[in-house]
């Protein structure tokens, strides 16, 4: 553990946006649509595309609706936030950034062990995929780092460096707590201390049990096809640039994806259907990044290897 | 001689792929510098995390000059035949020598230096790496494991200079990430190469990391008086993992010591890559774990093993959750839940598969001398562990688990022992089964496997083998030989179509063709148990004598054999399962048994052409088949053997030169009226060795029978020395050639010699 008074929730996330901001990425703020991942934030899965160099970082609130728990799972949770970071194109010493990025949030990389342990990342729902690492200090995974090679079955050029760090997770460590309910979320010495649990556990009980006994699956159901027909319709518009409708249609691809993991939480995924809702996610999600990739005016490989345009 | 430093430096290299890729390296490099001409007095290569090494000793400066003859096209050939020629050795028509009508080119290779060649190697095995999984990065479009970031080239203390997609070559690399000096250093050879990742905490040879690992780990356990626990895998994965892999003892809280030592091991092995450690008094497993980190901390190694003491409770309290939830459902209730798994698409789920594993070990058990009801059991709960949380979240406890969870219920103990070892052997170091329960159902269990993959034609070809069909097989082998046990492979096979009989469902009837032996399940009003009883026998027999096919129909319960419809038309309905015919693929699995049996074989060390010998008998009992291989072996050892087998061959030779004039006599040789002694003696030794042959056979005694056989040898000599088979007189000749038949028939009983080569 840290020597010095370990971070809070929220100071890990000021120092993290306080490093990646001092190296050149713009701050955003969490995408307003309900995703399961922050890769699946427009800031990732659609920037990673195209010929544009690109750096960003922002928190991501991530919904998982089959993970709730009540609450009462000391490290599971139905809405949790993660720390996203991509830098397109990776820099030459992108390790050393991230590195970096952990000696300012206090991990002393000379006193805890830090290893880069295979995992090659993949997400079918959009059709993604990268080769990096899951980052272990002291044997636990605290970053997923990935250099993006695909999207939306396309080539990513170029390549995209992804980081994912899980702060609930990463502030449990560097605090020294066993539940997430017990983070200080600001300055427990403060003014008006709160910790994680004041602040989220009621939001884990009422979800979960919407989650798992609340939602009408037929509307659900029906939910899922609106949004899945507003898809196609939006891309086969023009802006006033003549540019695809892309942005919006991406969105709706969000909304029925999070519409498909609540059917899931909610028992409504048969085997056999599951394949194919993850496959129509995944062809929409492809839609979106070849219009997007027209807009961009390709996808930056040499022409001979240029998607079609 | 010059020595040839390369080092390829990238970001961390999966640990799993390391090894391999050091392989690679070095074998690229050899074909690479033979083709050239250029041959290395040594050559050694490293792999390790960050890393691949290749130092090559004793290579000349300069390539000597090389001379080459190639053969051209014919004197006469059109002239593109000769202008390709010639384009490709770089010749004019002038230098070209005729020989016997063909032009020949005499190319005279300058010899280039040493460098220019090396330069051209590593950029081409750059490229070309055989790298099971690569990827870009930034905005270059060369592949690697991930992102190489420099190369170093040093030919007898000389930079060899080039650069690939932007990576120069160099003479400087760095040491360890956290433990180094951070500055880039100069290296001139191998020696000063590896002094020098020493001095940076890198250990260069994986042999030495591992090394490093288990002293460190041994004098750790050794100060607490402890014993760890050995696991080679473990050890070439972590080994992988770390420059400078530094063992660190840490604490596991003793509660969980209640949870099965296999589970804790597991946890730590998959999850987190520590060793388990061992109290050498009682032999358990002591509340620690050992963890191997890439740095020797300032602390030593407080932080670390207090952060990995904290991410194992967090994995053990999951695994405890597991363990709690698990057994508050029996085994028989989870059954339910394997109805909606799918095993294969063309093989129903995993619930019908138990169903099949019941009947089967039901058929089996009295094979092996097992409790027919125990075996059942066994059969019905061996698979239920695979819908437990444990097993969800550990797979390769499967079996064991599922013996825990029995033992929980209070399961008789021969029925979980069963349960947890069916799965076994699961590989060549892994015992078979030796108990007659578990042997039922780990046969079943295999079977099940084999047979069902083969009825629907999914075999294994060449390397491909998706469902393990082999190591089923193997475990067959295994389990038959070990326990002598008797079991056909036919009728084991015909065992498992009996076993369909589970592919009725309550509401729909069931059709079967034997030609398409096709599962076809139609409407039924009647419960089906009860149908089926009556016709099941019928149906089975008409499935394995491979009749047309068998129709219910649901007009008349009482069950109309329909045989009169052409074979292959499949009546109307829904085709649910569709199996090849039995008989096909009873030859089929047996041919796929032999195999494996001949390997088995091979492997100690018996001649293959032995075996052939006695599968072409047509045996399917592969105990007796073993036997007979050995006994075979042992009686061509001994000289009666080796001499009994030439006269065979003479024999078997004659016969067959003496039936292409006519058909041979029938029936046995009688002894004639003033035969010479030679032949009246043979007389005498067949009429003795037939009876003891057979009687030998009978009773599976196959030493006995070569020993029956080899009484022969001497008459048989005798015979062909002093007797002439082609008598003048045709009653002569005709016993003669009756008495070679019978000494040819005894032994074939024995083994097709004509099959035996050496």
């Amino acid at each position: 553990m840290p020597t010095d008074k370990p971070l809070s929730f929220q100071g890990l996330i000021l120092k993290l946006h306080d490093y990646w901001s001092r190296q050149g990425c713009v701050i955003l703020q969490p995408h307003d649509v309900e995703v399961g991942a922050g890769t699946l934030h427009p800031a990732t899965v659609l920037r990673a595309l195209g010929p544009k160099s690109w750096r960003a970082a922002y928190v991501q609130p991530s919904r998982r609706p089959g993970d709730g728990r009540y609450g009462e799972n000391p490290n599971r949770l139905q809405h949790y936030y993660q720390y996203q970071v991509i830098l397109k194109p990776n820099p030459d010493n992108l390790q050393e950034l991230y590195l970096g990025s952990l000696e300012a949030i206090g991990l002393n990389t000379r006193l805890h062990d830090i290893r880069f342990v295979e995992d090659d990342w993949e997400n079918p729902t959009v059709g993604a995929w990268g080769l990096g690492w899951e980052v272990w200090c002291d044997g636990m995974e605290v970053s997923q780092y990935t250099y993006m090679q695909q999207v939306g079955g396309l080539d990513v050029f170029p390549v995209a460096g992804e980081l994912t760090y899980g702060l609930e997770r990463l502030a449990m460590y560097i605090q020294g707590v066993d539940n997430f309910a017990d983070l200080a979320f600001n300055d427990p010495d403060g003014p008006e201390p709160k910790t994680y649990g004041d602040v989220f556990l009621e939001n884990e009980r009422q979800h979960s049990e919407a989650n798992f006994h609340g939602y009408d699956v037929e509307t659900l159901k029906r939910q899922f096809e609106d949004m899945e027909i507003q898809v196609p319709r939006l891309l086969g518009m023009t802006g006033p640039q003549g540019q695809a409708i892309v942005l919006p249609a991406y969105d709706h691809v969000l909304k029925a994806s999070h519409l498909f993991n609540l059917m899931d939480a909610r028992g409504a995924i048969a085997v056999a259907e599951r394949q194919s809702y993850i496959g129509r996610i995944r062809d929409l999600t492809k839609m979106c990044a070849l219009a997007w990739v027209k807009n961009e005016g390709g996808n930056g490989l040499p022409d001979a290897e240029q998607v079609a345009k | 001689m010059p020595q040839l430093l390369i080092e390829l430096f990238s970001e961390e290299i999966p640990a799993r792929m390391q090894a391999q890729a050091a392989r690679d390296f070095e074998r690229l490099a050899r074909e690479h510098l033979a083709s050239e001409g250029l041959i290395p007095e040594a050559v050694k290569s490293f792999g390790g995390p960050r890393r691949l090494t290749l130092v090559a000793e004793g290579l000349p400066a300069t390539q000597g000059d090389r001379h080459e003859d190639r053969k051209g096209p014919r004197v006469g050939s059109p002239d593109q035949a000769m202008e390709g020629f010639l384009r490709s050795t770089g010749l004019t028509r002038e230098q070209l020598v005729e020989k016997d009508g063909v032009w020949f080119a005499h190319i005279h290779r300058q010899g280039r230096p040493t460098p220019e060649i090396i330069a051209e190697m590593v950029e081409k095995i750059v490229r070309d790496f055989p790298w099971p999984k690569s990827m870009t990065w930034g905005r270059g479009t060369l592949r690697w494991v991930r992102p190489l970031k420099r190369i170093v080239c040093v030919f007898d203390g000389e930079v060899v200079p080039f650069s690939v997609d932007g990576v120069e070559s160099g003479n400087v690399t760095e040491g360890h990430r956290f433990m180094g000096s951070g500055q880039p250093f100069k290296v001139r050879d191998f020696d000063e190469y590896a002094e020098k990742l020493a001095k940076h905490f890198v250990i260069l040879d994986p042999e030495e990391r591992k090394d490093r690992i288990l002293d460190g780990a041994k004098t750790l356990c050794f100060a607490r008086n402890l014993d760890l626990v050995d696991d080679e895998g473990l050890l070439d994965e972590v080994a992988g993992l770390a420059e400078w892999p530094t063992p660190v003892l840490g604490d596991m809280e003793p509660a969980f010591l209640d949870l099965p030592p296999e589970v804790i091991r597991t946890s730590m092995r998959t999850h987190q890559k520590y060793f388990a450690v061992r109290d050498p008094a009682p032999g358990k497993l002591a509340p620690h774990f050992l963890t191997v980190a890439n740095i020797e901390a300032a602390d030593g190694g407080k932080v670390i093993a207090a952060g990995n003491a904290k991410v194992l409770s967090a994995r053990l309290s999951d695994a405890r959750f597991f363990w709690d939830e698990d057994r508050k459902t029996s085994l028989e209730d989870r059954l339910e839940k394997l109805k909606g798994v799918t095993f294969h698409a063309k093989l129903g789920s995993l619930y019908e598969r138990v169903e099949r594993l019941e009947l089967l070990s039901k058929a089996i058990a009295p094979r092996v001398g097992a409790d027919v009801a125990k075996a059942v059991l066994a059969a019905r709960l061996a698979k239920a562990d695979l819908g437990t949380g444990m097993v969800g979240e550990f797979p390769e406890l499967q079996g064991l688990m599922g013996g825990y969870y029995a033992r929980e219920e209070k399961i008789s103990g021969v029925v979980a022992d069963a349960i947890r070892d069916h799965y076994r052997p699961v590989g060549a170091n892994d015992e078979a089964p030796d108990t007659p329960v578990t042997m039922a159902v780990a046969l079943a269990e295999k079977l099940d496997t084999l047979t069902a993959f083969f009825a629907i034609n999914e075999k294994p070809t060449g390397s491909r083998d998706p469902y393990a069909l082999r190591r089923a097989a193997l475990g067959v082998i295994r389990i038959l030989l070990g326990s002598e046990a008797r079991a056909p492979v036919r009728e084991l096979v015909g065992d498992w179509y009996r076993s369909l009989r589970c592919f009725v469902d309550p509401g729909r009837a069931l059709y079967v063709s034997t030609k398409r032996t096709t599962g076809y399940l139609g409407p039924l009003s009647r419960s089906p148990s009860e149908v089926f009883e009556t016709y099941v026998e019928e149906f089975e027999d008409a499935l394995l004598e491979g009749k047309p096919y068998v129709v219910v129909t649901e007009e008349d319960f009482d069950i109309r054999f329909d045989r009169s419809a052409a074979a292959g038309d499949a009546p109307e309905g829904e085709v649910i399962y569709e199996f090849r015919p039995y008989g096909v693929v009873a030859d089929e699995v047996m041919a796929f048994f032999a195999d494996r049996l001949k390997v088995v074989l091979r492997d100690q060390g018996k001649r293959h052409d032995l075996v052939d010998a006695v599968f072409a008998l047509g045996d399917d009992d592969l105990v007796r088949i073993v036997a007979r291989v050995e006994a075979l072996d042992g009686f061509l050892k001994t000289e009666d053997g080796k001499n009994l087998l030439a006269g065979e061959k003479r024999a078997r030779q004659l016969l067959q030169a003496e039936e292409k004039k006519g058909p041979l006599p029938a029936g046995p040789a009688v002894g004639m009226a003033g035969a010479s002694p030679e032949e009246t003696a043979l007389v005498g030794a067949i009429s003795l060795a037939e009876p003891a042959v057979a009687r030998a056979l009978h009773n599976e005694d196959f030493a006995g029978a070569m020993r029956a056989l080899s009484g022969l040898r001497g008459p048989v000599d005798a015979f062909f020395e002093k007797v002439l088979v082609n008598s003048e007189v045709a009653a002569e000749r005709e016993n003669r050639l009756r008495l070679l038949a019978q000494v040819r028939d005894a032994m074939g009983r024995v083994a097709d010699f004509s099959l035996v080569t050496g």
